[in-house]
C-alpha cells in the first residue's frame, strides 16, 4: 500500500512537471521544424535550423542583446552603490529621523514603479533621459527592497569586527568597504541574481521609455517582432522567443542551486 | 567625556544623512514626487486647445466611476486576483510537498516547476500563443482528435480572461513553490515520526501539522500574489491587448492605454491613485502582520 502511494506521488509529480514544461518543449519543437509541419503537429517531420536564421535576420537582435546586457549592468551597478550606502546607514548608524526615513523607504515596496509609469515617463523626459538606457534603469536604482536586504545583512555583522577595524584606525567608509561588504558577499550574489533576472525580463517600463532599436531591450524587441501586424509565423516566433530567453535559461540550468537559494534569500524577509 | 560622545553623535548624524542622500534623491524623484504629482494632476482637467487645464476637484474620479469600461476592468481584475492567487498557491503547495518528498526524478521535477519563473512574461505569452491560436494551436489540434470544434480561446469574451489567467498561474506557481519548499524544510523530522507512531493518516498530518506551520509563509506568498495581480500584465500585450471588447483588460493595462494610447493623463492619474490606495491598504496590513509575527519570535 505504501509503495503504491509512493508510486502515485512520483507519477503525479512527474505528470505535473511534464505539463509545466510542455509549453517550452512545444516551442522548442516548433522552432526546429518547418512551419507547416509545426502547425499540423507532424511529429516525425525532419529537423531544421531555418527558423532561427529567419528570426535572427528579422530584427537587430545583437543590438537588443547588447541593450539588455547594458541595462541590467547599469541597474546592478547603480543598485549596489546606493543600496550599500543606505543599507549601512540604516543598519549601523544612529541619527535623528532614521526611523521615519526607513518607513518612507519601506513604502516604496508597495508603490510599484510600474504603477507610476505616467509621471515617471514625464520625469524621465524632463531629465532628458527619454530613449536612453540610463532612463530605463534610473527608477529602479534606489531599490527599497535592496536597501532592506542589505540592512539585514549588515546587522548580522559582529560589532567586534567593526570596533577592531576602528581601533586599527580605519575610517567609517573604510570599515564599510573592508569589513561589511566582504562579509555580505552571499547577499550581494543573491540580490544580483534576482535583480538581473527581474530586469532581463522587464517589459512595460522599457516599452514606454524606449523609442528606437538603439536602446530597446530584448523583451520589447521580441514583442515588436512577434506583433501580428508583422505576419511572422509561429515557428519563427518560437525560434525568436527561445533565442531571447536562452542566455538566462542556460545560466539558470547551470547555476540552478544558486538561483533557487538567491530567490529564497531575497524572498524571506 | 560627554563632549566626546556629543561629537561622535554629530559625526554619525552627518555620515548617516550623507550615505542616505543618493538613495533618497532617487526615491524622491521616481517614487515620492511622482506619487504626489499623480495625486495633484488627478484633480485637474485634461487640457485641450479650446479648454485650458483647470481645477475640477474630484471631477476625474466621478467621470471614471461613470465609465462602464472602468467597472468592467475592475471586475476583470478582481476575477484575475480571485482565481490566480488561490489556484497558484494551491499548486505551489502541491509542488512543494512533492518536491520535498521522496519521489523519483526529483531534480527534474524541481527544475520543471521552477523554469517558468526565469522566463520573461513576454516570452511566456509567445509560448502560450502556440497553444491558443485557433485552428493551428496545440489545444485545437488535441481537441480535433476528439472531434471537438475549434475554439478561439483568445478571441471570444467568455474565454479570453481565462486564457490570461492560466498563463499567470503557470508563471507564478513555481516561484511560490520555492517559499513553501524552504518552509517545509524547517519542519522537524520528529513531528512526522510522532505522527507515524500515532498512526495518523497522511492527510491528517498535512492538514493538522504541516498547514498550520506553513501559515506565515502562506500569508507572505498571498501578499506577493496580490501585488502580482496588479503588476503582471505584460502578456496582455501579446495575447489579447485587453480584448475582445475589454473582456480581458486589467487595471494596469487600462492605465497604460489611457495615458499612452488615449492620451488622457488625468484619467490615468485618477486610476493610478486608486490602485496606490489599494496597495497602501495591503502595505498597512502587511506591516501590522509583521509586527505581530516579531512579537512571538
Amino acid at each position: 500500500m505504501k509503495r503504491f502511494g509512493n508510486f502515485m506521488d512520483s507519477f503525479g509529480a512527474i505528470l505535473l512537471a511534464v505539463i509545466w514544461i510542455s509549453p517550452l518543449l512545444f516551442a522548442f519543437w516548433a522552432a526546429t521544424h518547418s512551419t507547416s509541419d509545426a502547425v499540423n503537429l507532424r511529429l516525425f517531420s525532419p529537423w531544421t535550423m531555418d527558423n532561427f536564421i529567419v528570426a535572427w535576420n528579422g530584427a537587430p537582435w545583437l543590438k537588443y542583446f547588447i541593450n539588455t546586457f547594458s541595462l541590467v549592468t547599469v541597474i546592478l551597478i547603480g543598485q549596489f552603490i546606493l543600496v550599500t550606502l543606505a543599507g549601512f546607514a540604516f543598519a549601523q548608524l544612529q541619527f535623528p529621523g532614521k526611523d521615519f526615513v526607513f518607513i518612507l523607504v519601506l513604502m516604496q515596496l508597495f508603490i510599484l514603479p510600474e504603477v507610476l509609469i505616467v509621471e515617471n515617463y514625464a520625469m524621465v523626459s524632463r531629465l532628458g533621459l527619454f530613449d536612453t538606457i540610463l532612463g530605463v534603469g534610473m527608477p529602479y536604482m534606489a531599490s527599497a527592497f535592496g536597501i532592506f536586504l542589505m540592512r539585514q545583512a549588515f546587522k548580522g555583522v559582529p560589532i567586534e569586527l567593526h570596533e577592531a577595524a576602528r581601533i586599527e584606525g580605519c575610517g567609517l567608509l573604510g570599515i564599510l568597504w573592508r569589513v561589511y561588504v566582504p562579509l555580505a558577499k552571499p547577499t550581494y550574489l543573491a540580490y544580483a541574481l534576482v535583480s538581473v533576472s527581474t530586469h532581463w525580463n522587464n517589459f512595460l517600463w522599457p516599452l514606454i521609455v524606449t523609442n528606437s532599436p538603439e536602446t530597446r531591450p530584448l523583451t520589447v524587441g521580441l514583442s515588436i517582432f512577434g506583433a501580428p501586424e508583422n505576419g511572422v509565423d509561429i515557428s519563427v516566433i518560437s525560434a525568436a522567443t527561445l533565442m531571447s530567453v536562452a542566455p538566462l535559461l542556460i545560466a539558470f540550468l547551470i547555476f540552478q542551486r544558486q538561483f533557487v537559494q538567491a530567490f529564497l534569500r531575497a524572498g524571506i524577509k | 567625556m560627554s563632549a566626546h560622545a556629543n561629537l561622535e553623535r554629530r559625526r554619525q548624524a552627518i555620515y548617516g544623512w550623507l550615505l542616505l542622500t543618493p538613495a533618497l534623491v532617487l526615491l524622491s524623484v521616481f517614487a515620492f514626487y511622482p506619487t504626489m504629482s499623480t495625486l495633484w494632476s488627478s484633480l485637474f482637467s485634461r487640457g485641450t486647445r479650446r479648454n485650458p487645464v483647470e481645477y475640477i476637484g474630484t471631477g476625474n474620479y466621478t467621470e471614471l466611476f461613470a465609465d462602464p469600461t472602468f467597472w468592467i476592468v475592475v471586475k476583470n481584475n478582481l476575477l484575475y486576483a480571485g482565481v490566480t492567487i488561490p489556484v497558484s498557491m494551491a499548486i505551489a503547495l502541491a509542488m512543494a510537498l512533492w518536491a520535498n518528498g521522496k519521489i523519483s526524478a526529483r531534480g527534474f521535477v524541481r527544475t520543471a516547476y521552477f523554469t517558468p519563473t526565469v522566463l520573461p512574461m513576454i516570452a511566456a505569452a509567445n509560448l502560450w500563443l502556440f497553444f491558443y491560436t485557433p485552428g493551428l494551436g496545440v489545444l485545437d489540434q488535441i481537441g480535433s482528435v476528439f472531434g471537438l470544434p475549434s475554439i478561439n480561446w483568445l478571441g471570444q469574451p467568455e474565454t479570453a480572461l481565462w486564457a490570461i489567467i492560466i498563463v499567470t498561474i503557470w508563471k507564478e506557481a513555481g516561484f511560490f513553490m520555492i517559499f513553501y519548499l524552504a518552509a517545509l524544510q524547517t519542519i522537524p523530522e520528529d513531528l512526522k515520526e510522532a505522527a507515524d507512531i500515532e498512526g495518523t493518516s497522511r492527510w491528517t498530518y498535512t492538514r493538522r501539522i504541516v498547514l498550520p506551520l506553513l501559515m506565515p509563509t502562506t500569508i507572505f506568498i498571498a501578499i506577493n500574489a496580490l501585488i502580482n495581480s496588479v503588476k503582471l500584465i505584460d502578456h496582455l500585450f501579446i495575447l489579447t491587448k485587453g480584448g475582445p471588447s475589454d473582456a480581458s483588460k486589467l487595471l494596469l493595462y487600462y492605465i497604460w492605454e489611457m495615458a499612452f494610447a488615449f492620451f488622457d493623463a488625468p484619467q490615468a492619474a485618477a486610476m493610478t491613485i486608486l490602485v496606490i490606495g489599494v496597495l497602501a491598504i495591503v502595505a498597512a496590513a502587511k506591516f501590522l502582520y509583521l509586527d505581530k509575527r516579531t512579537h512571538y519570535q
